[in-house]
């Protein structure tokens, strides 16, 4: 491959001369003897440059087939998210393609819902019973009694397909219960979302604060890379965690804050930097609204108060505000991603963004970047969807968040049970989203799917969503399929595309495919006219105006830099209502909330028990990977984190296993202990993605703990619906042996 | 032609103990399954809150006065181009000597029956490209190359930075370098 | 310079290796006590005749190179079980590497067939005095001196070679000792006495054989608590290493079965049968060759399992 000659390291000569040189000094016996130099011979024969699916980033990987088994994934040089580089999670795709619990053929319940009693029926028989379904649906009820959840690529053409069929109502768990308290505290503010990858000029930026945001375990790799990269500069990094992650291992300042307090600590944040005038007064002063409103609201908020909330010391609260804002504009208190902890997520997005705004960095080198992105029109030729579908009744009868800008997926669940929402969902599509794990309250989500005339499931392992659906369809895995041409705004405008690297195995399908033969039973077809995703994807790229055999070639097509930030001569502009940056919304004011953001001190654990935090590891995607056998090789359990003080007070040993019981009763284990000083007294932590139950995950299942069956309490966020999650409270009990 | 010094350097400020230097290492050496030729150590020293934490990335330490090359019986733990050390499969006995010399204990039986560990991905390097752990590190934290070179690049980080190795007090000479 | 709390994770989990490194097992434990008992076999018989300048005429001490190459032979096939690939056993002998110790004995090993063989064929027993074997016996009989002199040259090596293989082991901090290849040496002189004394002996070899074992129990005894001087007055990895003896999870085994039944008691025992000329009993040299299997079973467990990465 030309292009990671950059990568080769200067040994030129000294290399050509290698074996020779090498085998001079040795004995070679009768010849007996393998070569110096072994080569496992794992490149392949053939390399495709396609896309990631392990998470959503989608790095561009090149992925190696010799005798059409794929033998590695390794990062492509040539595409921007990933620069030829990989989390553990994308070299993994082979542990996913060659999982032996893969779905293999569709599949027909035959038994009660959740009895994982399932008929193997030929896909003939499987789409014409889902179309007879949906078309039933949309008879008696309208097409928006179907509703899509929907997480990942390839989900984009089941939202194709939905609302071709009628029906808007498409959730993805990514918002309401994770991202979305962030994207709508700084659309409020700055006008625009931080979106995904967030436009976070990392890599420049010189200071950097992290709020229970744990980078290096939560592994989005351009992100990750940027981040190192920062502190290999020497970037200042101060980090806001009740437990001290891998990030503030590396901090100049951890900052073991009491779960629940960040609020408090903004407020006083900005009250030192108001009141040392350590913010950006110019930057202030032409893009920004309510300076004095500001000054006023946060004028008591003092680090001493604040050190009373939030359990830290008033020293540290100032010392870490000073050293962010010394590096302004350069300075960043990085956003976050999921976000969906107490239920007043989208006001403590505004304090974030507000932080950010003084220090002067939207738009600005270091910063906030402003991405650009190449134009694609969608499906060229394709006519527009024949239905304006009514709003999404994601919301309980008589409740509004106003300020909600995607459906929420928890909402549209409840909305299944009838008589609730302003009208029911009756069927659901449940793309590559394990509903059982995704979404907190599962008992709800059992309760909602009884209420269902139909449950469609499209997967490519037996998650536990699966066993409760009426037909499964097996989706051919990334590595197997054609998906949508990725256009994602960045730093550098550039297209990438999924290609199959290999045919699907078993019976499994591409989602194009099985998204085109559903239309063609539901009368859709003139919304699929490609036979196969492949030809769409031509499509779109020749229309755009691109060389298709070239990014073919390279996965990849990066066009031109174009300026992205001030310092490259593009000129912020923000899509708040008064075209400025609103440090005091009037949004919010006019629809009935705080203007700016208050603070209100979280509710204590009761006595006994612990507030339950969840978090990511480096390895795994929630749920989605945990029975990946190539990954788990490096981790296979989660583990529940307890403070050493307070196990060794109760006298639990680390390591032993051990059951958690919340406040409501509901259980979780059995997970093993992990004693340890890096974490506060009050809460425990553990990894989400675990204690499957799923009989056809043969290898998750029993694995540690489900979080998810912990939450079964939230603390909604009235300004956009989120699911506040890290409100449960959580017992340990010892597992007698 | 002047000897390189082959040598890897862990940027320990920069690794955040993700593991894809060890899986990467997996797939592209078709490391058997359960067996891995690297790890990642997270020490955590002190007590909450005053904690110090380290996290590397290590492997065979690849010495210039190996224990293991010393304790072969057959020299099939021999030093190889850069003073590499690699066990040649078809000279092992399997007799484990080498595996009880090292102090790393970064060697085990392959199921095959030859005892098995990191070669710095010399079948990489012998055509220019760099080990597979320090092509993938998103973090950069690894480097690699020629410490007797006094122009590559790790030997001028050997110059710049503060480094340790892992239990000098062996005399093993150790060539994995963990800048501080 | 550090905190005394620490903590430590790794993602190392290879089988064999961790969580603790067991790589030998009961076949090394038996090779390395045959070597050690047929060591002892070599030098005391060869020590035997030169002392008396006359080849013995009891059954039992002719039989002895013979009983001792079929004991190594025995030694080897555990060995060679040991190995992981057996089809690569022949590699010892296509490499001499003259740092290590495995190569040594490798090497050696092949070279007590021939003098074991021919110090036998030089004290036949009357009965196998075959006239065939009279060329043969004649060659054996006239170097008889020489081939003395080795074998207990030869037994020296391979006594000093069962611990030096372990010794030179740095990496195994309790291995780590000089100590441990003279104390292998004695408990295989003192294992092989005891071997002899269970064999058809005339009444003055016996006596004879008792003292020296004796001897070489105190030696051997000696020895050891030389070894656990120098784990407690070493580095705190000899500390480490030490402590499994000292308080540690081989305490109760090693004080047991090496020191009191292997040592203490046939001491005793033997220096009550020396002084009030006691008939022997069968029972103190079962003791010693007990002892000596479980010195060499103790080490080789407990020994591999002090690392370096116990070291903080």
């Amino acid at each position: 491959m030309s292009w990671s000659r950059r990568e080769f390291i200067q040994i030129g000569s000294v290399a050509l001369g290698a074996t020779s040189l090498a085998l001079g000094g040795r004995r070679s016996l009768f010849g007996l003897d393998s070569p110096d130099v072994a080569d496992p011979h794992t490149d392949g024969d053939r390399v495709v440059a396609t896309l990631c699916e392990l998470c959503f980033w989608k790095c561009g990987v090149l992925a190696h087939v010799q005798n059409g088994r794929v033998t590695k994934i390794v990062g492509n040089p040539a595409h921007p998210l990933s620069g030829g580089k990989l989390c553990p999670r994308g070299t993994g795709g082979i542990g996913l393609l060659y999982d032996p619990d893969r779905l293999k053929q569709p599949l027909i319940r035959r038994g009660d819902r959740g009895s994982q009693h399932y008929e193997a029926v030929s896909w003939e028989a499987a789409l014409d019973h889902t179309a007879e379904n949906l078309l039933k649906i949309k008879a008696k009820y309208g097409p928006e009694a179907v509703a899509l959840f929907s997480h990942g690529f390839g989900g984009s053409f089941f939202k194709h397909l939905l609302n071709a069929y009628g029906s808007d109502n498409v959730g993805a768990p990514s918002y309401a219960q994770c991202r979305g308290g962030r994207e709508v505290g700084f659309q409020l503010t700055f006008g625009a979302p931080v979106g995904s990858p967030e436009v976070l000029d990392l890599e420049n930026c010189r200071a950097i604060a992290l709020i229970g945001s744990h980078l290096g375990e939560n592994m989005h790799n351009t992100q990750v890379q940027e981040f190192a990269t920062a502190l290999s500069r020497g970037a200042q990094l101060i980090v806001v965690d009740p437990r001290f992650s891998t990030a503030a291992g590396k901090a100049k300042h951890w900052l073991p804050i009491k779960p629940g307090t960040d609020i408090a600590l903004l407020l006083a944040w900005i009250h030192v930097m108001l009141s040392e005038n350590l913010y950006d007064h110019d930057y202030i002063a032409k893009y920004a609204l309510g300076l004095e409103e500001l000054k006023a609201h946060v004028a008591d908020k003092t680090p001493e108060w604040a050190a009373v909330e939030t359990g830290l010391s008033a020293g540290q609260i100032v010392d870490s505000i000073r050293l962010l804002a010394g590096a302004r504009p350069a300075a960043m208190l990085h956003p976050g991603r999921h976000t969906a902890w107490y239920g007043d997520d989208a006001q403590r997005a505004r304090a974030m963004a507000i932080v950010n705004a003084l220090l002067g960095n939207y738009g600005r080198q270091g910063g906030f970047y402003l991405p650009t992105k190449l134009p694609v029109a969608k499906y060229p030729g394709v006519p527009a969807y024949a239905t304006k579908p009514p709003p999404a009744p994601d919301k309980p009868k008589g409740v509004t968040y106003p300020f909600a800008d995607e459906s929420l997926a928890h909402g549209l669940r409840d909305a299944s049970v009838p008589g609730t929402a302003a009208y029911d969902i009756k069927g659901w599509i449940v793309y590559g989203t394990n509903l059982m794990q995704a979404l907190p309250e599962p008992k709800k989500t059992l309760a909602a799917i009884q209420h269902l005339d139909f449950l469609l499931a499209i997967d490519v392992l037996p998650a536990e969503i699966t066993g409760f659906a009426d037909v499964v369809l097996p989706e051919a895995t990334y590595l197997e399929r054609w998906d949508d041409v990725a256009v994602t705004p960045y730093k550098e405008p550039f297209v990438a595309i999924r290609q199959p690297v290999v045919p699907p195995m078993y019976g499994s399908k591409p989602g194009w495919w099985i998204a085109r033969e559903l239309s063609k039973r539901l009368g859709l077809e003139t919304y699929f006219p490609w036979t196969d995703a492949g030809q769409m994807v031509e499509a779109r790229l020749s229309a755009a105006g691109f060389d298709v055999a070239q990014v073919k070639k390279t996965g990849v097509f990066v066009a031109k830099h174009k300026p992205i930030c001030l310092e490259e001569g593009l000129e912020p502009t923000f899509a708040t209502p008064s075209k400025k940056i609103e440090l005091f919304s009037q949004q919010l004011a006019d629809a009935g909330f705080d203007p700016m953001p208050k603070y209100t001190p979280p509710e204590e654990p009761p006595e006994g028990q612990f507030r339950l935090l969840t978090g990511r590891t480096p390895t795994h995607t929630f749920g989605r990977t945990t029975n990946n056998r190539f990954l788990s090789q490096v981790y296979s359990e989660n583990e529940v984190w307890l403070n050493a003080r307070i196990a060794k007070e109760r006298g639990l040993a680390n390591g032993e296993m051990v059951s958690l019981v919340n406040q409501d009763g509901e259980r979780a284990g059995p997970i093993r202990l992990k004693a340890t000083q890096r974490i506060r007294p009050d809460c425990v932590f553990m990894v989400h993605g675990y204690g499957h139950e799923s009989k056809g995950l043969h290898f998750a299942r029993g694995r540690g703990g489900n979080d998810s069956k912990l939450m079964s309490r939230t603390k909604i966020d009235p300004l956009m619906g989120g699911t506040g999650m890290s409100v449960n409270f959580v017992r340990i009990e010892q597992v007698t042996p | 032609m002047r000897n390189p010094r082959y040598v890897m350097l862990v940027d320990t400020r920069l690794c955040v103990g993700c593991k894809a230097c060890v899986l990467a290492c997996k797939s592209e050496n078709n490391v058997p399954d359960g067996y891995c030729r690297e790890w990642i150590v997270e020490d955590i020293w002190g007590e909450f809150p005053d904690l110090r934490a380290e996290i590397r990335s290590t492997r065979c330490n690849h010495c210039s006065n190996a224990p293991c090359v010393d304790a072969c019986p057959t020299g099939a733990s021999h030093f190889a181009l850069g003073g590499v050390v690699l066990v040649d499969h078809d000279a092992c006995t399997g007799c484990k000597a080498c595996i009880a010399s090292c102090p790393y204990d970064a060697r085990y039986v392959h199921p095959d029956g030859y005892v098995d560990k990191c070669t710095f991905c010399l079948h990489r390097v012998a055509r220019g490209e760099l080990p597979a752990c320090v092509t993938v590190c998103p973090t950069r934290t690894l480097h690699f190359g020629d410490a007797n070179d006094p122009h590559s690049e790790v030997s001028a980080l050997l110059r710049s930075r503060e480094w340790k190795v892992d239990h000098p007090e062996t005399g093993a000479e150790p060539n994995l370098y963990f800048l501080v | 310079m550090t905190s005394p709390v620490h903590e430590t994770v790794t993602t190392r989990l290879n089988p064999a290796i961790d969580p603790a490194l067991h790589i030998w097992g009961w076949e090394i434990t038996v090779y390395l006590f045959l070597g050690g008992l047929v060591a002892g076999l070599f030098i005391l018989s060869a020590l035997f005749e030169l002392q008396k300048a006359k080849p013995s005429t009891s059954s039992g001490m002719r039989s002895v190179p013979l009983l001792a190459l079929v004991l190594l032979s025995l030694g080897m096939g555990t060995l060679f079980l040991d190995l992981e690939y057996k089809a690569h056993v022949y590699r010892f002998y296509l490499a001499f590497r003259p740092s290590s110790p495995m190569s040594w004995g490798a090497w050696i090993l092949l070279l007590v067939y021939p003098v074991g063989l021919l110090l036998w064929l030089g004290n036949l027993p009357a009965a196998l005095q075959l006239p065939v074997l009279a060329r043969p016996m004649a060659v054996a009989q006239r170097w008889r001196r020489p081939l003395l002199w080795l074998s207990v040259a030869m037994g020296v090596g391979l006594g000093l070679y069962t611990g030096l293989l372990l010794g030179t082991l740095s990496a195994r901090i309790q291995w780590s000792s000089t100590v441990l290849g003279p104390l292998f040496l004695t408990s295989g002189i003192s294992t092989g006495a005891a071997l002899l004394l269970l064999l058809p002996l005339h009444a003055d070899e016996r006596k004879t054989l008792i003292r020296w074992d004796l001897v070489a129990i105190a030696t051997e005894l000696l020895l050891l608590a030389l070894l656990l001087i120098g784990y407690a007055s070493g580095s705190s990895a000899a500390r480490m290493a030490g402590a499994v003896f000292m308080g540690g999870a081989w305490t109760a085994s090693f004080w047991s079965l090496v020191v009191v039944v292997g040592l203490c008691v046939p001491l005793a025992m033997g220096l009550l049968e020396v002084r009030k000329h006691l008939p022997l009993i069968a029972l103190t040299p079962v003791l010693v060759l007990i002892g000596g299997l479980s010195l060499r079973a103790i080490l080789l467990a407990s020994g591999q399992e002090t690392g370096f990465r116990l070291l903080p």
